[in-house]
């Protein structure tokens, strides 16, 4: 590709092969939009119609051939073009988004018709791409030598960027953790951002556990839910059948799900790569499964509610506790306040969470992380050095398992009801994204992921369907520039000469 | 100390090796050549356990090791230096001595290393270096130093000198010698570079079709007219 760019034929690239490309794309578009966006279904007295809106398909058949030309004269240097046509295009298109607002309706609700699309979402993407073109070209204006970076040097500027945010993450690290533990105090913390918070951080411990299993021990797990099930159910069964609180049953949740990670993981030791995912998702259904129609036990899909809360050693978190139980506030003489509990949450998982992280830190320094990533590496060379594989598989699925144990039992305690709904596959895939997307081992790179796919999401509820597009196109755009992850740069697990290296620094 | 005698390992319907017998005395380097795909490193392979032998037994230090799995065989005393070198190419020089060191005692880990490092002075610069980064006969000497690290008292080395420069090569060979002389570690070395092979070795044997056809000293082997015509001259 790089080579292509640098190539002084493509760059006289003649306006009928321009045009010619450009309409190919043209037309793929409209053959796509015809029916998904030309045609669509709507309830009418009596049944369904189907109402047309061939005009949006048209818009985008357009915006598709000027985008493609766009794309094609910046590739063949010709950047003031696109910016002279960007600039101005999505000048236009933000004035008639904005018009109504400082014009008076009426004129506003005129103007609006010239915009070539019905949804406001879709109006607003199209500016949103427009103004990243005319960027575009600007960047390329200001490089007007390499009219574009070519691939390699943009993967070395990227590659520096993570090795720099990783050096950073020493300064991020602890800067994270202060902001996260003064979060719940400040002014802007109410209850729905403290929910968020605590989603956030469940799904970052998550996460963690599951970078143990996937990025240092190189186990592709696709049913990673199971055992997060395992812990939630484990919890709520043990206090409601035995009556046993919280921090009683959180070391047995963490029991029982390394327990069914040992289970999984005997059959499947064999297994490598793909097969080893497709069993393990296997594995993540079979689980949900048995708890849907395991009904004596689980009560399958009514769920099991009632589920206790937790204490704050042995104080509830109640307005009146029954006779000889003191509640949280009295205890402590404060007026009661129905978000001292989402606190207590906050912290509880906050605290969880960094015990993940420590232990993850730590063991990353001894052996049994070591061997794990030379078995990723290399298994028959593992093999001949003495290492026993079954062991050390054994060790990383039981350790990841017991962390999504711990999460579960705490999943469980903070919604107070859990059904076989909340272990889709679906979380198992999100819990992925967030490893492989921070860059499979960071565990910074877990944070950020975290927060850009599950707490941005929640900041855009309101735009509906587009939310989980956007999901998907970021993952994409991700895997594109960082096929390794947003922090994928390895740490070695001991060195000589401390952080900053010998004299001449190895690469 | 090492004896395999009537080793047959098959994989699927296809038998590489049928029947072969070799002895390996204490403080021998004993060499096995033979043409590609003659089964040389299957009997390496079946020798740490995997594949495994269909018939046959092998006993090292007179304890059948025949049917233990791969990480006891290597903890009982025999390192192998896989073929392609296979050393953890993201991990650093020095991760990769200490996965070599899976099976010793730990309180040796500096020692060892040490001895190593004197072996093999060019990974001391690179210990920070990660193994990918390494040139072949970096990387072959590490994986060298890395089977090392399990203070072997038989080590096996499948194929050294491949896709190596002669130098490099040469400079290799006095390494193996070194390691046998001066640590006491008894060499089982396979090779298709058959001239230097039989000439730093006491004993060698030949392969052909997974049976071992012709055996001696290194130096009668040298001398003898089939072994140069097949592997010696025309050839290397």
């Amino acid at each position: 590709m790089a080579a292509e760019r640098h190539d002084p034929a493509a760059r006289r690239m003649d306006t009928g092969a321009m045009v010619k490309e450009a309409g190919a794309t043209a037309i793929v578009v409209f053959a796509l939009a015809f029916a998904l966006v030309g045609l669509k279904t709507q309830d009418v007295p009596g049944g369904l119609a189907i109402i047309t809106r061939f005009d949006d398909v048209f818009a985008a058949t357009a915006i598709a051939f000027v985008g493609r030309m766009a794309i094609i004269l910046l590739r063949v240097g010709r950047p003031r073009l696109v910016l002279a046509t960007a600039l101005p295009f999505a000048g236009i298109l933000m004035f008639l988004l904005l018009s109504s607002r400082f014009l008076d309706p009426e004129t506003g609700e005129k103007l609006a018709r010239f915009l070539p699309f019905d949804s406001v979402v879709v109006n607003w993407v199209t500016t949103l791409i427009a103004l990243g073109f005319a960027g575009r070209a600007a960047l390329a204006i200001r490089h007007a030598a390499e009219s574009l970076e070519s691939l390699e040097e943009r993967e070395k500027t990227m590659d520096r960027v993570g090795a720099q945010v990783q050096r950073a993450a020493r300064y991020l690290g602890p800067a994270l953790l202060l902001l996260a533990i003064v979060f719940p105090f400040m002014p802007i913390a109410d209850r729905w951002l403290l929910d968020i918070g605590i989603l956030v951080i469940t799904y970052i411990m998550l996460g963690w556990g599951l970078n143990i299993v996937v990025g240092l021990a190189g186990l592709l797990d696709l049913g990673y839910v199971a055992f997060y099930a395992v812990g939630a159910y484990s919890y709520a069964l043990l206090a409601l059948y035995f009556d046993l609180g919280f921090w009683t049953c959180l070391p047995f949740a963490g029991i029982m799900a390394a327990f069914a990670g040992i289970i999984l993981g005997f059959p499947v030791l064999r297994l490598r790569g793909d097969y080893l995912a497709i069993v393990t998702l296997g594995f993540g259904e079979m689980v949900r499964i048995i708890l849907l129609n395991w009904y004596k036990f689980t009560k399958g899909p009514d769920g099991l509610s009632g589920i206790p809360r937790p204490t704050f050693f042995g104080l509830p978190f109640k307005r009146s506790a029954p006779e000889g139980v003191e509640t949280f506030h009295s205890f402590f003489e404060l007026t009661y306040s129905p978000i001292d509990r989402i606190i207590f949450l906050y912290y509880l998982i906050l605290i969880m969470a960094l015990a993940t992280n420590l232990f993850t830190l730590r063991i990353r320094k001894l052996p049994i992380s070591r061997a794990w990533e030379a078995l990723r590496e290399d298994e028959i060379a593992c093999r001949s050095l003495g290492l026993n594989p079954r062991n050390t598989k054994l060790t990383a699925f039981a350790i990841g398992a017991m962390f999504a144990g711990f999460s579960g039992s705490f999943f469980a305690t903070r919604q107070g009801f859990i059904s076989p709904e909340s272990f889709t596959f679906i979380e198992s895939a999100v819990i992925l994204s967030i490893v492989v997307l921070g860059g499979m081992g960071s565990q910074i790179g877990v944070v950020l992921a975290a927060v850009l796919l599950i707490g941005l999401p929640e900041f855009f509820r309101e735009l509906q369907q587009y939310r989980m597009l956007a999901f998907g196109a970021a993952m994409v755009f991700i895997m594109i520039w960082r096929p390794s992850g947003l922090l994928a740069h390895r740490e070695p697990t001991i060195r000589l000469w401390g952080r900053d290296g010998p004299a001449e620094a190895p690469k | 100390m090492l004896s395999v005698s009537g080793i047959h390992t098959s994989y699927g319907n296809i038998e590489a090796l049928r029947g072969v017998d070799v002895e390996v005395a204490e403080g021998e380097i004993v060499t096995l050549i033979g043409a590609n795909g003659a089964g040389k490193s299957t009997l390496l392979m079946t020798i740490c356990g995997n594949p495994r032998a269909t018939d046959g037994r092998i006993t090292f230090d007179g304890n059948d090791i025949t049917h233990m799995n791969t990480h006891e065989i290597i903890r009982s005393g025999i390192a192998q230096a896989p073929e392609g070198r296979r050393i953890f190419p993201r991990m650093t020089v020095m991760e990769n001595l200490q996965m070599g060191a899976t099976a010793s005692d730990p309180q040796y880990f500096d020692e060892d290393v040490e001895k190593v490092f004197s072996l093999f002075p060019i990974l001391k610069e690179r210990t920070e270096q990660r193994g990918g980064t390494l040139s072949g006969g970096e990387q072959q000497m590490l994986a060298i130093a890395r089977a090392m690290m399990s203070r072997p008292r038989l080590l096996l080395l499948d194929e050294p000198s491949l896709g190596l420069a002669p130098m490099v090569v040469k400079r290799i060979f006095e390494v193996i010698k070194e390691i046998n002389k001066r640590e006491n570690v008894t060499v089982f070395l396979v090779e298709q570079n058959a001239f230097h092979a039989l000439k730093l070795a006491n004993r060698g044997y030949v392969m052909i079709n997974g049976r071992i056809a012709l055996t001696g000293s290194g130096r009668e082997l040298l001398a003898n007219p089939e072994v140069r015509a097949a592997y010696l001259e025309g050839g290397h």
